[in-house]
């Protein structure tokens, strides 16, 4: 059932409060929208409510982790890397033991627009040294990569879906962390995504493999640390590698893959993300004119194998 | 701890100014003027307020002190090495490479700095979330302590800060505004003033204690009328003065981020008083 990985966050979140009794949970003025109102009706003693004041938020937020608390801070991924300053100082450079959640990631977050889109949060998070950086592709690894981040130690960011994802793992996928995973084996290219857009890749393969084209799809859920090994080898068997995110093409996943596989003289990578700044419209609207939909998707790896296609897609 | 005289607490606090101003010469390197400033603050912290080991840094019962204008990390080391925490001859190797006693405190490198701090006006909510931690916790362990530089909170994060421990009525919270009226460029006054900053405070729900920051008793009995509040967190007003104790640093900006040359800090230590028994 499609869900939003915000919503199994949520979900995570309230069930962890009950066997992590040092889980708290931070929150500014938007836990309807974030989904942690659920912790905060069954742990209302360990949800604080900070306001419309996230360089506070995240600096409470350190000084609880260096009490032994174990912080969940949410708010939407753009109001996050806006505080940049204080997680650089007050998380990073202290090794806090915070959770920073972002919710509202990339032109998918739909007609609010611009104002309200994590798209350089990824960029953002990645540059410090000691964050780890997740992206769940539906609500099964959402929700696994949630409880993984309730035992693991140092600083992290979870990146989140405002819309719903349609599923791709069973009930039983057990998240590893730092581990790619290849969803289709393809020869001609491979697809490297991470989020929101990993499905539409899925699908993308589909309409590729119909018009003869062999497709891989790798399903990146930690960018960071990065799955390098695994990189090197599919880009190793298809020579191509096409890095597929909403998000902004600076920075990002496409980034990271980059520099990666930059040692890698025979390989060739793409970045496909957004351009430019958002902009109001449904998530199925800016999908399509992010050309970040099945078809979208399937168009820029055509326009990538095909020399004499301009390429438009990246930045 | 052997409970000191006020007498010896303001020998202690010229102690430090000697050495903060013998780090800060030796690395050629600082802020002498709000450590100066400081000093009787952090000498009645660190010799009566504060519960502490000093071969503990992680003890849990531990009070937290966060200095929030971390530019003055100077005071706070020459506190630490006087309490016994860090070695003398450690001193002399301040903003040096691989030295724990960087330019501005580090959390990770030294275990006595309960927060990195440097980047200004982020430390009162570090330290509004150590407290809340430790009222969470209900087992009445420890009192947090954030000092705070006047031009330091001119930035709205502390307001933000300060809000939020109003809310919580974060009676263990102190905090410490380091007011000796000077910043990098000028006159706070000039720059961006504060005034009237005891009604600020109240009117974010704060306790408020206006007291003369160089002089020990004022402090002292500022500290206890923080313990005596159990409703609200406190704000203690320290009127200082920027360099406080050497006559060409006093009230002026041009010493906010210089070293002193030898002339200089040999001059200084002679109005000290206790330059010639100290050799770091």
């Amino acid at each position: 059932m499609a869900k939003a990985t915000r919503v199994a966050f949520g979900e995570a979140l309230a069930r962890l409060g009950a066997t992590h009794e040092n889980v708290v949970v931070v929150d500014g003025d938007l836990s309807c929208s974030t989904n942690t109102r659920k912790f905060s009706e069954q742990f209302p003693a360990r949800f604080i409510q900070l306001g419309i004041a996230e360089g506070n938020m995240v600096g409470v937020a350190a000084g609880l982790a260096m009490t032994g608390k174990i912080p969940f801070v949410s708010s939407f991924a753009c109001f996050l890397a806006g505080r940049f300053e204080q997680i650089r100082m007050s998380v990073g450079y202290n090794n806090a033991n915070v959770r920073l959640v972002g919710t509202h990631a990339g032109v998918g977050t739909g007609e609010d627009g611009y104002s309200q889109m994590g798209l350089e949060d990824v960029a953002l998070m990645r540059s410090l040294p000691n964050m780890v950086v997740l992206q769940p592709a539906d609500a099964v690894e959402a929700e696994r990569a949630t409880e993984f981040l309730a035992d693991y130690v140092g600083p992290a960011y979870l990146r989140l879906s405002r819309q719903a994802l349609p599923d791709i793992f069973d009930s039983d996928y057990s998240f590893e962390f730092g581990k790619g995973i290849r969803l289709r084996e393809g020869r001609d290219l491979v697809l490297v995504a991470s989020g929101g857009v990993v499905a539409n890749c899925l699908e993308a393969a589909e309409l590729l493999a119909a018009n003869g084209v062999e497709a891989g799809v790798v399903n990146i859920h930690t960018i960071k640390p990065l799955d390098e090994q695994l990189l090197r080898e599919v880009a190793s068997n298809s020579s191509r590698v096409l890095t597929v995110e909403d998000h902004g093409v600076i920075g990002g996943l496409g980034s990271a893959v980059v520099e990666a596989l930059s040692e890698m003289p025979d390989v060739v990578v793409r970045r496909h993300g957004v351009l430019g700044y958002g902009e109001s419209g449904t998530q199925v609207d800016l999908y399509a004119r992010h050309m970040l939909d099945s078809a979208g998707i399937a168009e820029a790896a055509r326009r990538f194998l095909t020399p004499d296609v301009e390429a438009v897609a990246t930045g | 701890m052997v409970v000191l005289s006020t007498a010896e607490l303001s020998g202690l606090a010229q102690e430090l100014r000697a050495d903060s101003l013998k780090m800060i010469a030796t690395a050629v390197s600082g802020h002498p003027g709000g450590s100066l400033s400081a000093a009787e603050i952090l000498a009645t912290l660190y010799f009566k307020e504060l519960a502490f080991r000093a071969q503990e840094p992680s003890w849990p019962g531990r009070d937290r002190f966060i200095l929030s204008k971390g530019h003055a990390v100077p005071v706070l080391y020459a506190a630490l090495c006087r309490a016994g925490c860090i070695e003398e001859e450690e001193l002399s190797t301040l903003r040096s490479i691989d030295s724990r006693l960087q330019g501005h405190p580090d959390h990770v490198r030294l275990p006595w700095i309960e927060a990195a701090t440097g980047s200004l006006g982020q430390g009162l909510s570090v330290s509004v979330g150590m407290a809340l931690g430790e009222k969470l916790d209900n087992e009445n362990s420890y009192r947090t302590y954030c000092l705070m530089g006047d031009g330091e909170i001119q930035a709205g994060q502390v307001w933000e800060a300060a809000m939020s421990a109003g809310k919580f009525g974060l009676a263990k919270l102190t905090g410490i505004v380091d007011y000796n009226k000077v910043q990098l460029d000028g006159r706070v006054s000039n720059i961006m003033d504060l005034e009237p900053l005891a009604d600020k405070w109240e009117a974010f729900g704060w306790h408020v204690v206006d007291v003369d920051g160089n002089d020990i008793d004022s402090l002292l009995a500022a500290y206890d009328s923080a313990r005596a509040n159990d409703e609200k967190p406190t704000v203690i007003i320290a009127q200082t003065i920027k360099g406080k104790g050497v006559s060409f640093m006093e009230d002026t900006h041009a010493w906010h981020g210089k070293a002193p040359n030898e002339n200089e800090l040999e001059q200084a230590l002679l109005e000290l008083g206790v330059g010639a028994a100290q050799d770091n």
